[in-house]
């Protein structure tokens, strides 16, 4: 499965990736090649497999509605680059 | 005192022959001395430890010591250490201090072991050689020129050149076996849902978990069972009672019914390392175990499968570094988009990024079928494998790595290349069996790991499998020159 540099740039659109053009072609090589390893999952037959999420058979665990955790907003804030009165700042989203 | 093992460092504190103090000190020059060399470490938390190795010591002339009371150790620097950097060996958590302590951080400290620092590790726990981390590759300490396995390769160092008794590490693919079998140490994967991931830094959540690395399975026992056990805090944390690991060590092996998958001793295995792993199986026969070829026919999909689900995972566990809350932010960010991009362009590395990627795409619309829901099915074929051989056996052996360790550079810039060093023990991550390497012997000098993979929950019966044959061997006392 060959990756096209357009292929690429939509990709790494979607995940939010900054890829330098120079870098585009190795990462459509590097990608087609890891893709052409998982393209031998087509021969497969998994007609009627039930597919597996998780390793084990359970559900997810539910607990009473009630609040437990405490504010801990201070604490957080010190990773944070930019706050101000206590909220995290970001370059304008609206106009 | 770094030749001798938990057990007897324990024994040692609670005799009075030297105190948590003199040790933790002793591991912290050591750490000095040559952890720069092998570059194993991250951070070494020297006052810290001191600190704690005080308390430990107080409570031990208190008489109330535990087995690991005053014992040092190091985290692999993907578990939340509250107060101290955790990088997960990445240039995105750099700068971040963890505001809390893993559950299985928290356990460990309650336990009375001392956190004498973070170990290397490669990028977000991707890559099997530590060659990927942000603070430059581990060293081999058997051969500087070699890696040490990843992604757990600071550890397995570490450990190796005994500049900590034991450590933890992390295993998605093979990631703390890989590196344990390239290191000659012993490390083991428990059961998925065995231990807590809560401030374990995800990688895939699906197949993510924490392990012992140490120099002896009586060893990894001890760490184990303080590791162990529910977690309300982790969804996928499973509610069962914690076996004492270290009372069933000594268990004898006669009539151990053992299974040899012939798919695990074909091609792409180097034969030095399959020599090495016959007569390792010829010493447990020797026990009066029984030796039966099985097989699981769906080997062959579990790279594939792995390359799909994984990157899956990852590209949602790590769409939470955006710049905003935490970790790496680009300079002057134009607007939103520009802020995400660059932080993120920035903040990964390039197998990262690859891994992202892959994700974003296996996961994306015309494509999610093709895919990801293949690879699940597959997943299960997988697993349905292992179930079946299971009703044959008790345990499956087999190499842990199809090589010895390789040299630094060799295999970089070839991802797949590097993701077939996996490819005996990815299958147990995506089955969440519980699976062990041991030292098995040597191959140009270099370390060969056994691996032994149990069912679910049968941690206690591999201990004892591994535990015997560290009794009628002495390759895991085996140390690298000059260290």
């Amino acid at each position: 499965m060959a990756l096209s540099a357009e292929d690429i740039r939509r990709i790494a659109h979607l995940a939010r990736l900054q890829i330098e053009e120079q870098d585009i072609p190795r990462y459509a090589d590097s990608l087609s090649e890891i893709l052409g390893l998982v393209e031998q999952l087509r021969t497969v037959d998994t007609q009627g497999v039930l597919p597996m999420a998780h390793p084990q058979e359970v559900a997810q665990r539910l607990r009473a509605d009630e609040v437990t955790e405490t504010d801990q907003r201070a604490r957080f804030l010190e990773n944070a680059p930019l706050v101000e009165a206590g909220l995290y700042l970001v370059p304008r989203v609206i106009e | 005192m770094h030749n001798l093992t938990i057990k007897q460092l324990s024994a040692g504190l609670r005799a009075k022959e030297f105190s948590s103090r003199e040790l933790t000190a002793h591991f912290l020059a050591r750490i000095e001395q040559h952890g720069g060399a092998l570059n194993c470490f991250i951070t070494a938390t020297h006052a810290q430890a001191l600190a704690v190795a005080d308390d430990a010591d107080q409570r031990l002339r208190a008489g109330e010591g535990e087995p690991l009371t005053g014992v040092p150790f190091a985290h692999k620097d993907i578990f939340c250490t509250s107060g101290v950097k955790t990088s997960c060996g990445s240039r995105m958590l750099d700068n971040f201090i963890a505001p809390y302590d893993a559950t299985l951080v928290t356990r460990l400290r309650e336990a009375g072991a001392v956190m004498l620092g973070k170990t290397n590790m490669d990028e977000f726990a991707m890559g099997s050689s530590n060659e990927t981390s942000y603070y430059g590759a581990v060293k081999n300490p058997w051969d500087a020129e070699r890696v040490p396995g990843g992604s757990s390769g600071g550890s397995a160092a570490a450990v190796a050149a005994r500049l900590v008794p034991a450590a933890t590490g992390t295993d998605t693919g093979g990631s703390i076996r890989q590196p344990a079998s390239l290191c000659g140490i012993t490390g083991l994967k428990p059961t998925y849902g065995r231990v807590s991931r809560y401030g374990m830094i995800a990688f895939a959540s699906s197949l993510d978990q924490a392990g012992p690395m140490a120099r002896s399975a009586e060893d990894c026992a001890l760490l184990l069972r303080a590791m162990s056990g529910f977690d309300a805090r982790d969804s996928t944390s499973i509610d069962r009672e914690v076996p004492d690991y270290t009372a069933t060590l000594e268990r004898p092996l006669e009539g151990l019914r053992i299974g040899l998958p012939k798919e695990y001793f074909g091609e792409g295995l180097d034969a030095g390392v399959a020599q090495v792993i016959d007569e390792a199986i010829a010493a447990y026969r020797s026990l009066g175990c029984e030796v039966i070829e099985t097989s699981l026919p769906n080997t062959r999909l579990a790279v594939p499968v792995y390359y799909v689900v994984a990157p899956a995972e990852c590209s949602s566990n790590l769409a939470r570094y955006d710049g905003v809350r935490f970790g790496h932010r680009c300079e002057n960010p134009k607007d939103l988009l520009d802020l995400y991009q660059r932080s993120r362009g920035e903040g990964f590395g390039a197998e990262v990024k690859r891994r992202i990627m892959i994700g974003t795409y296996v996961l994306s619309a015309g494509y999610y079928d093709a895919y990801y829901l293949k690879a699940q099915q597959a997943r299960r074929l997988i697993s349905d494998d292992f179930k079946r051989a299971f009703e044959q056996v008790d345990v499956i052996m087999g190499p842990t790595s199809p090589s010895v360790a390789f040299k630094l550079g060799e295999k970089a810039s070839d991802p797949v290349r590097m993701y077939l060093s996996d490819i005996y023990t990815i299958a147990t991550n995506l089955a969440g069996l519980p699976g062990i390497s041991i030292p098995a012997g040597f191959h140009q000098e270099l370390p060969v790991g056994l691996q032994i993979i149990a069912n679910h929950f049968d941690e206690g019966r591999l201990l004892n499998v591994a535990h015997r044959f560290q009794q009628e061997t002495d390759w895991h006392t085996r140390t690298p020159n000059g260290l």
